[in-house]
């Protein structure tokens, strides 16, 4: 039984552990058809197990799990009509490309002349045209990647799964691979199961973004959401780059809120609507590294701290300036361009501007 | 051309234990061609005739005929079981596994005389002794741990997550063994074979107890042979041996590789 309304992917309440080591807890999603989703987090944190689980690979240990409506959970990964890419490939070394290409259709009963057409189509999709006859070993390892996915994508499966597959290419075939695999979707309209711990990927890949850690899901959240606004410390520190304050005891008067760290150090800033702050509260502040810069005149009175240049790191187009404030710790700045380390040396005082109206408050 | 003493010495060791090994199948080589009629060495002459009558000799004919049904038979059961242990073994974790593979190693170390005498005892009490079948279930049982062992080593080159991409494209787990996994396996099933033939057809203290004269099989009609003449036959008739083994080993070897079928090295 499916219908059109159904979602690709349900999972409902589903756990499971390996002995003592939690992988899920109570996990529970829903997975739009067509979307890009990503499981985001770092190792361990149970993501390619719950991959697994939906491709049939692991069984929950409760909970379930539905593809397209239909109760999965007791049936085997060959019958669940999901395409799989592994991080290895996992091509056959006895086939050639074609064969490999063609094993879903193969298994699916499709007629030869439709299964050669099938294949030809989709390793155009991959850039591959013309390397039907070539064995595994004598590809390049982007080359075997793109095989794998077009391996996967031929059987148009109800949900195609990643597990990390871009991992184990070197920088430039990365961010390549991951332009390529943007348009195969785009062309496909596949629903999309991505696994990766690098959020510089899932932010640029996903329509949504699933970040999970130690078995649970700690947010949901389109990618521009999840950057702007952490649901909590964690998140916060995982997706992109962020400098996480000391705890902070609020005192709000007057529309404006002042946030002290101890030691006379403070940041000011006009009170947020979204932020229901009283006096006495207990904040955590995380402010990103592109929020903070060198203070000017033009800015008027913003909230400001004062600290000493320990390092600079010139990256080109931007500079990683690091910070030591008092209290609070090493800052990290991004400016762009490199003036900074001409104007201010390492070792030389510097005034900084924090823009606490872009700053992540969490209470805590 | 300077040579390090050491390297001489390790040379030296090396030919001296080849020649040790192989001095006998040289002797025996060489003495097959002595046209006199009686063993000796080194040879008086050169002549073929103890070749034709070896080839002629009805016994060894015979002999040789049941050499092949039996190593045909045993060698393939001892594949197919072999196989079925190996794969289970290989992938799935059960309690008694490690009892599972001493057994299958068991003998290894038992002596094969007291397996054939076991056998014999055994088919006695089943009335199979005048017929092939206690010969190849002996056969089976003696060359089984070679035959699981080489199987054992080509499964664990095949990486599992082949396995698991051909369930996710839809292989039920018996397409996914004939279409994947025995193709990739097909080195080690094909070296295990042959290596059981070899083992089956030279096989002999077991074979002593478990043929009776018509099932005899080439190393016991050789051994009956020696008893009673002395003539240079049985020396053409080892020299032919010597030789076929020897040929399907290089076969093998070029086709398949020995190093990984004996398990000396990993893929």
């Amino acid at each position: 039984m499916s219908n059109a309304d159904a979602r690709a992917v349900e999972i409902v309440n589903v756990s499971k552990s390996f002995g003592s080591a939690v992988a899920a807890h109570a996990v529970s999603l829903s997975i739009n058809r067509g979307e890009f989703i990503t499981f985001l987090g770092p190792s361990g944190c149970g993501k390619t197990t719950l991959l697994n689980m939906i491709a049939g690979f692991e069984t929950q240990d409760s909970g379930e799990i539905r593809i397209e409506g239909k109760d999965v959970s007791s049936m085997p990964p060959y019958q669940r009509d999901t395409g799989m890419v592994f991080q290895t490939y996992a091509l056959f070394p006895h086939m050639n490309v074609h064969d490999n290409v063609a094993f879903g259709l193969q298994m699916r009963k499709v007629s030869r002349k439709e299964i050669d057409s099938r294949v030809a189509k989709a390793l155009a999709m991959v850039k591959l045209q013309g390397l039907e006859s070539r064995r595994a070993r004598q590809l390049s390892g982007g080359q075997q990647q793109r095989v794998a996915l077009a391996r996967a994508i031929v059987i148009r499966p109800k949900v195609l799964l990643l597990d990390e597959p871009l991992s184990a290419l070197d920088r430039s075939l990365r961010t390549q691979m991951q332009v390529e695999l943007k348009e195969v979707h785009r062309k496909t309209g596949l629903t999309t199961i991505f696994v990766t711990h690098d959020q510089g990927e899932a932010l640029s890949l996903s329509d949504r973004i699933v970040v999970m850690n130690k078995g649970e899901i700690q947010q949901v959240s389109k990618p521009l959401d999840l950057y702007r606004h952490p649901a909590n410390g964690f998140v916060a520190s995982f997706v992109g780059e962020i400098n996480a304050l000391p705890s902070a005891q609020c005192v709000v008067s007057g529309g404006k809120v002042t946030f002290s760290f101890g030691d006379n150090v403070t940041l000011e800033g006009k009170l947020r609507h979204d932020q229901p702050l009283k006096t006495g509260d207990k904040v955590n502040l995380f402010v990103r590294p592109e929020h903070i810069g060198m203070a000017n005149g033009a800015d008027g009175n913003g909230p400001r701290l004062k600290g000493r240049i320990a390092t600079h790191i010139y990256q080109g187009t931007h500079t990683v300036t690091r910070v030591r404030v008092p209290v609070l710790g090493l800052l990290e700045l991004r400016v762009e361009g490199g003036e900074i380390i001409e104007r201010k040396p390492v070792g030389s005082d510097i005034d900084l501007a924090v823009r606490l109206d872009e700053a992540v408050i969490i209470r805590g | 051309m300077k040579m390090d003493w050491r390297a001489l010495l390790f040379w030296t060791l090396i030919s001296a234990l080849l020649v040790y090994m192989t001095l006998p199948a040289f002797v025996v080589i060489m003495a097959s061609f002595n046209p006199g009629e009686v063993l000796s060495f080194p040879p008086k002459g050169f002549s073929v005739r103890w070749y034709i009558k070896a080839v002629t000799y009805p016994d060894f004919q015979i002999a040789f005929r049941n050499g092949i049904i039996v190593a045909a038979f045993a060698s393939t059961l001892a594949l197919v079981l072999g196989a079925a242990v190996a794969l289970l073994v290989a992938r799935y974790k059960f309690q008694g596994r490690g009892l599972l593979e001493a057994i299958l190693s068991a003998p290894l170390i038992v002596p094969h005389f007291t397996t054939g005498f076991g056998f014999l005892l055994l088919g006695a009490h089943l009335d199979i002794n005048q017929t092939y079948l206690i010969i190849i279930i002996a056969h089976v049982v003696l060359v089984l741990p070679f035959v699981t062992r080489a199987i054992h080593v080509s499964l664990q080159n095949v990486d599992p997550n082949l396995e698991r991409a051909a369930a996710n494209l839809g292989a039920s787990p018996l397409k996914s063994l004939l279409r994947v996994t025995v193709p990739l396996m097909l080195p080690g099933l094909a070296g295990g074979w042959l290596m059981a033939a070899i083992l089956s057809l030279t096989e002999f203290s077991a074979s002593l107890y478990v043929t009776a004269s018509r099932t005899q099989t080439l190393p016991v009609a050789m051994y009956n042979y020696i008893r009673e003449y002395t003539d240079p036959t049985i020396a053409a008739i080892s020299a032919l041996l010597i030789v076929a083994t020897t040929l399907i080993m290089i076969v093998a070897n070029h086709f398949l590789g020995l190093r990984k079928i004996l398990a000396i090295e990993p893929r």
